[in-house]
C-alpha cells in the first residue's frame, strides 16, 4: 500500500513537473466585440486546465488587421493566435501563413462545426481557423410598425415586399425611417452588405474570366433599387452609417427595418441599451427570386500564425475557446444569451438555447450562405460578401467610396457602377488577373 | 505710451479669446462627459449634456478590464525615455549650430526638417524588420529610441531657435576663463536656457505621450502604451462610445495635470524669443 502511495505521489509530482515545464505564455490578438470580452474573462479556466497563462492584445479592428498581416507578412512573431475574419483565412492558408488545423483531438468534435463556417474557413478542404463566433445577415423589424402599417412580416420577404413595407413604415416627421441600411464606404461596410445584396439580384463581381461585372444589369438593379429605397425610406445622412450608427438608430426606436449582422439579434433586444426590445421580429434576408438571398456569412475565427514556437499550446487553446464545454462555460457564468453563436450544430440542438428568440432565424441565416457558390452565374472565387482574393479589401473600398457617394446624391448610380467598373479592371489588370 | 482700450474693445476681446479657448476644450469637455453616461445615452439623438443620470461604471468596467498601470508606466518610460535621451543628444548638435555654424548649417536643419514630412506609413516596413532583427518588437527600449529618432528634429530646433537668443559673447567669456567645452555647455549655456529647455522636455513628452501610430505598430502586449489602451475600447460590433471615453479620459489625465502644473514654465519657455 505505502508503495501504491509513493508511486501516486511521485506520478502526482512528475505531471505537475511537466505541466509547469510545458507552460507557455500565448499572446493573442483580437478585437473589441463582447463575445472576445467575455472570453477574456474567462480565461482562468484555461489557465487552470493546461497551466497556460495568457496575454491579450486587444486592438480595432482595422488596425487589428493591418498589424497581424504586417506580422504574418513579415514573420514578426509577435502573436501566437490571431483574430481574423473569413476573408483572411483562405487567403493567407493559400500564402503558407496559417498553421492546418487538421489534427485537433476527438473530444472536439471538428464534425459539428456548422458546414457553412467550416467551409468559409478551409482551404483546399482543409480547416485553417476555428471559428470563435459566427454571423450571417437577417431583417430585424419593429413588430408593432409593422402591424399599425397593416401588415405582415414573411419568414422569408422578397425584396419588393422589404420596399413597400418600408415606405408605409416611414413616418418622416416623428423621425421613423422605414429601412436603416449601412452606406457608410468600406469593403467591410457597405460593400459586405451591398455585395450580398447584389448576389440576391443575380450579380457577381467576376465572371469565369476575372472580368468586372459591374456593367452588368444585375449591378444596375442592385444600386438603383438601394437608392430608390434609401431615398423612400432610409434615414437623414445614411451614407455615413455603418454598423454601429444603425444600431444606435434602431435601438433608439427609429428604424422599421435594418438588415444587418445577426449578432445584433441580442444587442436590440437588451432592454437596458434598447428602447424596443420588446417588439422587434426577426426574418430572413430578402430575395429576388433567383435562389441566393442578400444575407453574408462571416466568422471571427482563431488562427495559428506558421512559424510560432507555441503551437502546441495555441492549439490547446483554441479547442478550448472554440469547444463545446466552452459554450457551457459561458451559459453558466453569462446565461444562453451570451454564448458566442453561429459557430457550432450542436448548440442550436440544445433544449437551452431554443428559447432565444433569434436563435433558430440566426440558424437558417448561416444555414441559407454558401461560401462556395455564392452567386446565380458561376463565379471563380470564395466568399459571399466579399472574393477572397488580396486585391478585394483595396478594390472594394474605392468601390464603397463611388457608391456611397451615390447614395449622398453627388453622382448618379449609373456614374458609380461606370467608375467602378472602370477601377476595377485597372485594378485587376494591374495585378495580373 | 500704451495704446489706451476701451472698455468696450476689452470685454469683446475677453469674450472672443474665452469662445475660442471653448471652442478648442469642447472635444475634452464632450469627452469628459460622455464618459460618465450610459452606452444608451452617450448616443442619444438629440444629445443629452449635463442632465443625464451621472454614473462611474464605464471607468469600473474599463478598470476590471484593462491594466491600466502597466500600460501608464509604459506610456511614462516610453515619453520620458525619449524625451531625455532627445535632450542629451539635441544640446550639443543644437549648440553647434547655434554657436560654430558652418556653410552647410541651414540646410542641415532643414533636412533635418525635411524627415518631418516623410509620412511614417513610408518607413514603417523598414522599421519594423529593423525591429524584428535586432529582437526589439514590443520592447520599451525599441520604442524609447524610435520616439527620441522621430521627435530629435523637432527638439533640435527648438532648443537651436532658444541658443540663439543667449549672446555668443557670455560663453566666450567663460571659455576665456579656462571652461572647458562640456563645462562651457553644461555650466553656463544650460543654465541659461533652462526655460527653453524645459518648454521643449514638456512639449516632446506630450508629442511622445500621444503619438499613436508608432506605439500601435510596434507593441504587443508587453510594451503598449495609453494609446494602445484606447485604441482597444473601440468595437466594430457593439456600441462604445461611453468606455471609450472613460480610457480616453484616463489616458489623458496624467498630461493634462501635468499641463496645468507646468503651462507657466510652457509657456514662458515658447514665448521666450518674443519677450527678450
Amino acid at each position: 500500500m505505502k508503495l501504491k502511495n509513493a508511486l501516486v505521489a511521485v506520478s502526482a509530482l512528475v505531471s505537475v513537473g511537466a505541466t509547469a515545464a510545458y507552460a507557455e505564455t500565448l499572446t493573442i490578438a483580437t478585437v473589441n466585440n463582447g463575445d472576445m470580452i467575455r472570453m477574456q474573462g474567462l480565461t482562468d479556466d484555461f489557465t487552470a486546465k493546461t497551466g497556460h497563462e495568457v496575454e491579450w492584445v486587444t486592438l480595432e479592428e482595422n488596425v487589428l488587421r493591418q498589424r497581424v498581416t504586417q506580422d504574418i507578412a513579415t514573420k514578426g512573431g509577435q502573436f501566437d493566435i490571431m483574430t481574423i475574419g473569413m476573408y483572411e483565412a483562405p487567403i493567407w492558408a493559400a500564402n503558407d501563413w496559417l498553421v492546418a488545423l487538421d489534427d485537433l483531438s476527438e473530444d472536439y468534435d471538428v464534425d459539428d462545426i456548422l458546414p457553412a463556417m467550416r467551409d468559409g474557413l478551409s482551404y483546399d478542404g482543409t480547416l485553417f481557423a476555428a471559428p470563435f463566433y459566427g454571423e450571417s445577415s437577417m431583417i430585424m423589424y419593429r413588430t408593432d410598425l409593422m402591424e399599425e402599417a397593416g401588415l405582415e412580416m414573411p419568414e422569408a420577404p422578397t425584396w419588393d415586399f422589404v420596399k413597400d413595407a418600408a415606405i408605409a413604415m416611414t413616418d418622416r416627421e416623428n423621425e421613423i425611417y422605414g429601412a436603416c441600411l449601412r452606406g457608410k464606404a468600406g469593403w467591410g461596410e457597405n460593400m459586405a452588405f451591398l455585395t450580398a445584396m447584389s448576389n440576391s439580384f443575380g450579380a457577381r463581381w467576376f465572371d469565369e474570366e476575372w472580368n468586372a461585372q459591374f456593367d452588368s444589369d444585375a449591378w444596375n438593379q442592385t444600386l438603383t433599387f438601394y437608392l430608390d429605397l434609401m431615398e423612400q425610406a432610409g434615414p437623414p445622412g445614411a451614407s455615413t452609417n455603418g454598423f454601429n450608427e444603425n444600431l444606435a438608430l434602431f435601438q433608439q426606436g427609429k428604424c422599421g427595418m435594418w438588415i444587418d449582422a445577426t449578432v445584433a439579434a441580442s444587442f436590440v433586444t437588451n432592454p437596458e441599451d434598447s428602447t424596443v426590445a420588446d417588439s422587434v421580429g426577426f426574418a430572413l434576408a430578402p430575395d429576388a427570386g433567383m435562389g441566393p438571398r442578400g444575407n453574408w456569412l462571416w466568422a471571427w475565427a482563431l488562427a495559428i500564425p506558421a512559424g510560432t514556437e507555441k503551437e502546441a499550446a495555441a492549439k490547446e487553446f483554441i479547442e478550448w475557446s472554440t469547444s463545446k464545454d466552452y459554450i457551457e462555460l459561458v451559459a453558466e457564468n453569462e446565461g444562453w444569451a451570451n454564448v458566442p453563436p453561429g459557430a457550432r450544430t450542436s448548440l442550436y440542438e440544445n433544449p437551452n438555447y431554443a428559447d432565444i428568440p433569434f436563435a433558430q432565424m440566426t440558424l437558417e441565416s448561416i444555414n441559407s450562405a454558401d461560401p462556395l457558390n455564392p452567386t446565380v452565374d458561376p463565379v471563380p472565387y470564395q466568399g459571399v460578401q466579399f472574393v477572397a482574393i488580396p486585391e478585394f479589401a483595396g478594390i472594394a473600398t474605392q468601390v464603397g467610396q463611388e457608391f456611397s457617394a451615390a447614395l449622398a446624391g453627388q453622382q448618379s448610380a449609373e456614374d458609380a457602377l461606370a467608375k467602378a467598373q472602370v477601377l476595377t479592371t485597372e485594378e485587376m489588370e494591374a495585378a495580373g488577373y | 505710451m500704451g495704446r489706451s482700450v476701451t472698455t468696450q474693445r476689452k470685454a469683446f476681446n475677453t469674450l472672443f479669446a474665452w469662445g475660442i479657448g471653448l471652442l478648442i476644450f469642447f472635444p475634452i469637455l464632450w469627452t469628459i462627459l460622455t464618459s460618465f453616461k450610459t452606452e444608451a445615452t452617450a448616443i442619444a439623438d438629440p444629445p443629452v449634456i449635463f442632465f443625464f443620470d451621472w454614473t462611474v461604471e464605464n471607468y469600473v468596467v474599463v478598470q476590471e478590464r484593462s491594466n491600466y498601470l502597466r500600460f501608464l508606466w509604459n506610456s511614462v518610460i516610453i515619453a520620458g525615455g525619449s524625451t531625455v535621451l532627445g535632450i542629451i543628444i539635441a544640446v550639443p548638435a543644437a549648440w553647434s549650430m547655434a554657436f560654430v555654424p558652418s556653410r552647410r548649417t541651414k540646410d542641415i536643419l532643414l533636412w533635418m526638417l525635411s524627415t518631418k514630412m516623410l509620412p511614417a506609413v513610408g518607413v514603417l516596413y523598414p522599421i519594423y524588420l529593423i525591429f524584428i532583427k535586432l529582437g526589439i518588437l514590443d520592447t520599451r527600449i525599441g520604442l524609447v529610441v524610435v520616439m527620441m529618432f522621430i521627435n530629435l528634429p523637432i527638439i533640435v530646433w527648438m532648443l537651436y531657435t532658444y541658443f540663439r537668443e543667449i549672446p555668443g559673447e557670455i560663453l566666450e567669456a567663460a571659455r576665456m576663463d579656462g571652461a572647458s567645452l562640456r563645462a562651457e555647455i553644461i555650466h553656463v549655456l544650460t543654465p541659461m536656457a533652462i526655460p527653453g529647455i524645459a518648454s521643449t522636455v514638456l512639449l516632446n513628452f506630450i508629442l511622445a505621450w500621444n503619438e499613436a501610430f508608432w506605439t500601435l505598430n510596434l507593441t504587443a502586449a508587453k510594451a503598449a502604451p495609453l494609446t494602445a489602451f484606447i485604441a482597444s475600447y473601440s468595437s466594430p460590433e457593439g456600441l462604445f462610445y461611453a468606455k471609450l471615453s472613460a480610457a480616453s479620459v484616463m489616458a489623458i489625465a496624467p498630461i493634462l495635470v501635468m499641463g496645468w502644473f507646468s503651462q507657466k514654465q510652457l509657456v514662458r519657455g515658447l514665448t521666450f524669443g518674443a519677450v527678450k
